[in-house]
């Protein structure tokens, strides 16, 4: 066990385990880096959307002459537009369907009704004003309950006569048998409700692109904020009839993607649908408000968890039933085979035989989606769930959380490990990590600290979350989406004077990819390198498990034969040359060696005979496995009984995400991990009232954590090197989001157990913190 | 439509355009001027992508008039390093990887940049307090605090250094 | 988010904006800072024909003390306020309340004319002038006249200033020895408008006792609004724990709040109780000091 990674390589090659500095960098602190809202083309044009004030309504009639009145609009598209040209609808990643403009209904607030393009975004907005749009409101089912019920109306009538309800799909995993026997037979039994409500990813870009038709050449170039570019191109092959070859999608810097940069909005395609009305190029940017009512959302889940186990504290059986909103379509981005993504990870980092998890998959009347929020596919759902259900049977039996825990881990000679919902893990060493994060925090101190104060009537909590996350998908046998399989690629090529180029399958919105992968070709061929971007996308932490091991054995190839090369440089066997990062030396002649980049140059100028000429290599790198990054956080809460405010006093969070390829960037990944793992415990949430209004629609009431309110994060690692990985990293992006939710409920529920209190769903705002207490008679 | 004139000193350069009185400052610095450092990150004021300093002071782009920023001086992101020397929180940022996606940065180094105008020693909680009106989704806020420790260091010690060699001639 | 469109002058002295306010009488808005309008005009919520700017007018934006008040100016902004220390000695609650406005950009440019004319129910001025017993100078063509801040804010968003005048000033009477006040805001998070706020500014009396005294709710109400039950009960009472409980009780029942976003009306009727008992305790400890 370590707890760095060691630089093999110098400092001035920069390979693994050096904090190299960003090379994006210097153009964002200068305000040079060109986001979507930055791109300007001659004689470009602006949308702007006309949206529904209702949740579910009936069209009866669009009136745009007004607005075709104002100078600057060009033109007002609506559903009627498209559904002559067949556009109205679109597939989602999910297999399901979408409206891209609707004909007859509007089913959620917000929704798009019609286009308008002008030639600035002033007049658009003024065109947007002044359609009319004459509605017959419908009743609304915002409650996915009471949309499963036998009496409910149909929300999607268009999936035919076989489909008259609002069930979109059921998916299961385990065994059901032998867990019901296991939860029959427990000592022990622990039941709760837990609901994750919906949150946002509220990247601080928003969405939006320029869509540009070239008439003479049948060519359409899409500048889009895009995570998974690749994805988008596929659709909109789709929806136009444009042959794929046609079309260019190009994503410029991303302001942020988190997942809600995934997706295909009916904004990218109105956009393109106005380029080719008008010819010219159109711009669409979306406002804050727009994206927090129509993008697609992460969690809305509705689990109910029974764990069981025995007098003593050793688990037995897990079986979790869920529903999951999925709003009017589904529009998840979930690899196809797996509708609730990887949910079925919610066994944890615990050895037990026994578990069964079952999803539902229901329709409402609010937005689509069921994205992620920097989290990979339903996997924070799953820690959520498990993570408290732990921390109720410690309390339950009366023995420490971190007791219990280190009692039930898998332990770390058991790996690779078969879970009973039929996942592999890689590597792991879990006590290890919590060990070390109850070091850093004083774990014995805090809990005398709290019987004290509980003693004093003060409410103060400590709660754990030891997760296990899955990332890096992932193997091609199972991982697609719409088809596409989730490999990705690397294409490194050698120029003679020993400058680099590689392009990468994944984009960067944030996360370092110039920096990080150009330190993987600096590790194994010794020379920093300019990389440039191919592959389905940078979501659910996959860039450096899939693109990043690509990248490494790309380089391996080109280390082949570079190898090739230098013994006919040097006259000598390939065996009998050593490599260190930079140089082949001739073993035992520490003064015949060759650099990498007279390699380089030979390559092309004096290679053997017979061998072609060039220094190139492409990997498509389809990983065996996943990575199993995990993690032990531990959160210090105060309560203040009057006013049910809740402040993290500490939060201490011990990562392991195998080796490390930039420790900076690392930590900075953490960081806003953990941040975006605080957000939704305590502040963020969208919900709606009973006629479909959504009640946080702009940042005055969906509230994004600020510097003052955000722990001082204290970060610690361990490092568990993933066995079947090139470069023995796992991925990182998401962990933090993953793991830091159920430490701080642990925590708050931990501060006012003694008073009857066994569960409290997210956020946990000061309302229902002092709803709670009032109840309890405290506040 | 009617327009104004209006005649703003940006960057130290004065620059004129007709607009209508309904023009975000925003948007004529980033579609008159072409100056698309400066962001948008909401509508309500929240977010402070857009800040930028008005006649010295910071503020937010996206609540202000161009109309009411006729006659004023207005600094930019642009206008913060000197040809290829970085301003020292421009370096701070870099040095202390204080941004990811660098959305929200051109905001965040202008309220900063304000900020150590103001006070140029804040403790942490100075800080975070002062950069409370500029949201980030990366970085957890860490490394922003520490970029701007950085900075306000160096700043100082550049502050203090002309006087030592007064004192030492 | 695109405002409607409108035209926009900027008069270079009050006479001249106080004519064309009376010429476009109805049609025109006095802008100041613009932090509470532009949101406004940008959700299309306010759509007025034109926009007076009152940022060239002089002598708007200081802040004095004369023998009997202190003077602020209606374009003083929140952070002049809130660093003004002669203000903060003889009246620390503005310090209070200035600091819990918005974030520092938006008190660098937002002024307390503007907050109080816009009179946003969770705006925090409203509930510290009416604990204050302030008054509100408004000016109009015809001349100049002084109302107490009690009973100006009429309704959410609305005053009784009329449509021809431009709030010129806040006056404040110098409290007398022995006073002390107190702001004490709840929020969700930094930045965010009050869920409740609760202004207090109290005189004792040579007996100890209270002599006077003033308190002002913020976001409980269609307006902000003197929480005169509470008055009534504390008026000569002597100051203590016991009393301050039972008089911010009486708070929290005159209070009227919503259920919204900040929590149901439940929650900010309790949360009236501890906010107004903790700006007693501290305008209390103020004044002994």
């Amino acid at each position: 066990m370590t707890t760095e990674t060691e630089p093999r390589t110098s400092a001035a090659i920069g390979g693994m385990g050096h904090s190299v500095k960003r090379k994006e960098d210097p153009r964002f602190i200068r305000g040079a880096g060109e986001y979507i809202e930055d791109v300007v083309l001659p004689g470009m044009l602006w949308m702007d959307i006309v949206r529904t004030p209702y949740a579910h309504a009936t069209i009866k009639s669009i009136d745009a002459s007004e607005a075709l009145k104002i100078p600057g609009v060009l033109a007002v598209i609506t559903g009627a537009d498209l559904e002559k040209a067949g556009l109205h609808w679109m597939p989602t990643l999910a297999g399901d369907k979408q409206m891209v403009l609707p004909t007859t209904t509007v089913m959620y607030q917000a929704q798009e009704v019609a286009a308008v393009v002008a030639t600035n975004r002033y007049a658009a907005a003024d065109g947007v004003a002044a359609v009319f749009v004459d509605y017959e409101p419908l009743p609304v089912i915002v409650d996915p309950h009471k949309s499963l019920r036998p009496d409910a109306f149909v929300l999607r009538p268009d999936r035919g006569p076989d489909k008259a309800n609002n069930h979109i799909w059921h998916w299961e995993s385990g065994d059901k048998a032998a867990t019901d026997a296991a939860l029959a037979a427990a000592e022990v039994r622990v039941s709760e409700d837990i609901y994750i409500p919906r949150i946002h990813v509220a990247s601080i870009e928003t969405c939006g692109c320029v869509a540009d038709w070239d008439a003479v050449r049948g060519q359409l170039t899409l500048h889009m904020t895009s995570q998974a570019p690749h994805a988008i191109r596929t659709v909109l092959a789709l929806v136009s009839g444009l042959p794929e070859q046609n079309i260019r999608v190009k994503t410029h810097d991303i302001g942020g993607g988190f997942g809600g940069k995934v997706p295909v909005y009916p904004g990218y395609v109105l956009a393109v649908v106005a380029s080719l009305t008008v010819g010219k190029p159109v711009k669409w940017i979306e406002d804050r408000s727009e994206n927090l009512q129509a993008d697609s959302f992460a969690r809305d889940y509705h689990i109910h968890a029974e764990l069981g186990a025995t007098k003593a504290g050793k688990i037995t059986s897990l079986k979790v039933k869920t529903i999951a909103d999925h709003g009017y379509t589904d529009a998840a981005a979930d690899p196809s085979k797996f509708p609730a993504g990887l949910f079925n990870v919610i066994t944890g980092s615990y050895d037990f035989p026994n578990a069964f998890v079952e999803v539902d998959g229901v329709y409402t009347n609010k937005p689509p989606g069921g994205v992620a929020y920097r989290c990979s596919f339903r996997v924070t759902e799953a820690v959520h769930a498990i993570e408290q259900m732990v921390d109720i049977l410690a309390h339950d039996i009366g023995k420490d959380p971190a007791q219990l825990r280190m009692e039930n881990f898998i332990q770390p000679e058991q790996f690779p490990y078969k879970t009973p919902t039929g996942w592999e893990y890689d590597s792991g060493n879990y006590g290890v990590a919590l060990q070390k994060a109850m070091d850093m925090i004083g774990y014995a101190d805090l809990r005398k600290e709290q019987a004290e104060k509980r003693a004093r009537g003060e409410l103060m909590g400590i709660g754990i979350s030891s997760f296990t996350e899955i990332v890096g998908a992932g193997p091609s046998k199972d991982f697609d989406i719409i088809g596409i399989k989730m490999f990705d690629s690397c294409e490194i090529r050698v120029h003679p004077t020993g400058k680099v180029t590689a392009r990468i399958g994944v984009q960067s919105q944030g996360q370092g990819h110039e920096t990080t992968f150009a330190q993987i070709i600096a590790e194994e061929l010794g020379f920093d390198t300019d990389t440039a971007p191919y592959g389905l996308g940078t979501y659910a932490s996959r860039s450096t498990p899939v693109a990043g091991a690509a990248t490494a054995m790309a380089s391996r190839k080109i280390l082949d034969k570079a190898r090739k090369i230098a013994a006919h440089l040097l006259e000598c066997a390939e065996d009998d040359l050593d490599w260190e990062p930079g140089k082949f030396t001739v073993k035992g002649s520490p003064d015949r060696f060759k650099t990498i980049q007279e390699i380089s140059f030979a390559a092309y100028t004096n290679h053997p005979q017979g061998m072609e000429a060039g220094l190139e290599a492409v990997d498509y790198y389809d990983p065996p496995n996943l990575t199993f990054p995990f993690g032990s956080y531990i959160c210090v809460v105060d309560i203040d009984k009057t006013t049910g405010q809740v402040t993290v006093r500490r939060f201490v969070a011990v990562d392991d995400c195998g080796n490390i390829i930039n420790p900076m960037i690392v930590d900075g990944q953490i960081h806003g991990g953990l941040t975006m793992g605080f957000a939704p415990a305590l502040y963020e949430s969208i919900t709606y009232d009973e006629l479909g209004n959504n009640q946080a629609g702009t940042f005055m009431d969906y509230l994004l954590p600020t510097a003052v309110e955000t722990p001082r994060w204290e970060t610690g690692k361990t490092i568990t090197p993933s066995p079947h990985h090139p470069i023995g990293a796992k991925g990182v992006g998401e962990s933090a989001t993953v793991g830091a939710p159920p430490a701080i409920v642990n925590a708050v529920v931990d501060a006012m157990w003694h008073l009857g209190v066994r569960k409290i769903d997210i956020p946990m705002t000061p309302q229902k913190v002092w709803a709670i207490l009032h109840e309890k008679g405290v506040a | 439509m009617t327009t104004q004139h209006v005649k703003v000193t940006v960057n130290g350069e004065v620059r004129e355009a007709d607009v209508e009185p309904r023009l975000l400052l925003v948007h004529l610095l980033r579609e008159n001027f072409g100056l698309t450092g400066t962001h948008v990150g909401c509508d309500t004021s929240n977010c402070g992508a857009c800040t930028v300093h008005v006649n010295g002071m910071s503020a937010k782009s996206c609540t202000m008039l161009a109309v009411q920023a006729d006659g004023a001086e207005v600094k930019t992101i642009e206008g913060m390093a000197n040809g290829a020397a970085l301003h020292p929180l421009q370096q701070g940022f870099w040095d202390q990887h204080g941004l990811q996606c660098g959305f929200c940065t051109p905001g965040m180094i202008m309220q900063s940049a304000w900020l150590l105008e103001q006070n140029p020693d804040p403790s942490e909680d100075e800080i975070r307090l002062g950069i409370s009106g500029n949201l980030c989704r990366c970085t957890g806020y860490v490394n922003i605090v520490k970029a701007i420790q950085q900075a306000a260091g160096e700043l100082r010690a550049a502050d203090a250094a002309p006087v030592a060699s007064v004192t030492a001639s | 988010m695109i405002p409607a469109a409108f035209d926009y002058v900027r008069p270079a002295d009050i006479g001249e904006a106080l004519r064309i306010l009376k010429e476009r009488e109805g049609e025109a808005k006095v802008l100041s800072g613009g932090y509470s309008l532009l949101p406004l005009l940008k959700l299309r919520l306010a759509q007025p024909a034109l926009l007076v700017d009152i940022q060239a007018l002089g002598g708007l934006d200081g802040i004095s003390r004369t023998d009997d008040d202190m003077r602020i100016g209606a374009r003083a902004t929140h952070r002049r306020i809130l660093e003004d220390d002669g203000l903060a000695a003889v009246l620390p609650i503005m310090r209070d309340a200035a600091g819990g406005i918005g974030d520092p950009q938006i008190r660098n440019w937002g002024t307390i004319g503007g907050s109080v004319a816009h009179a946003d129910p969770a705006a925090d001025w409203p509930a510290v002038l009416q604990a204050l017993h302030a008054s509100i100078v408004l000016r109009s063509a015809g001349g100049e006249r002084v109302v107490p801040a009690r009973g100006f804010f009429i309704d959410t968003f609305q005053t009784g200033i009329e449509a021809t005048e431009i709030l010129t000033e806040i006056r404040i009477p110098l409290p007398a020895p022995r006073s002390g006040g107190s702001y004490q805001k709840l929020e969700r998070r930094a930045g965010d408008f009050s869920t409740v706020g609760a202004a207090v500014q109290m005189t004792l009396g040579g007996d100890g006792r209270i002599a006077q005294l003033g308190i002002g709710l913020t976001a409980v109400g269609d307006a902000p609004f003197a929480a005169t039950h509470a008055e009534d009960a504390l008026r000569g009472a002597k100051p203590g724990d016991e009393m301050f409980r039972e008089a911010a009780a009486a708070a929290s029942r005159q209070s009227r709040p919503a259920d919204d976003s900040h929590g149901p009306a439940e929650y900010k009727r309790a949360m009236v109780t501890e906010m107004t008992f903790r700006a007693l305790r501290a305008a209390f400890g103020r004044a002994l000091a």
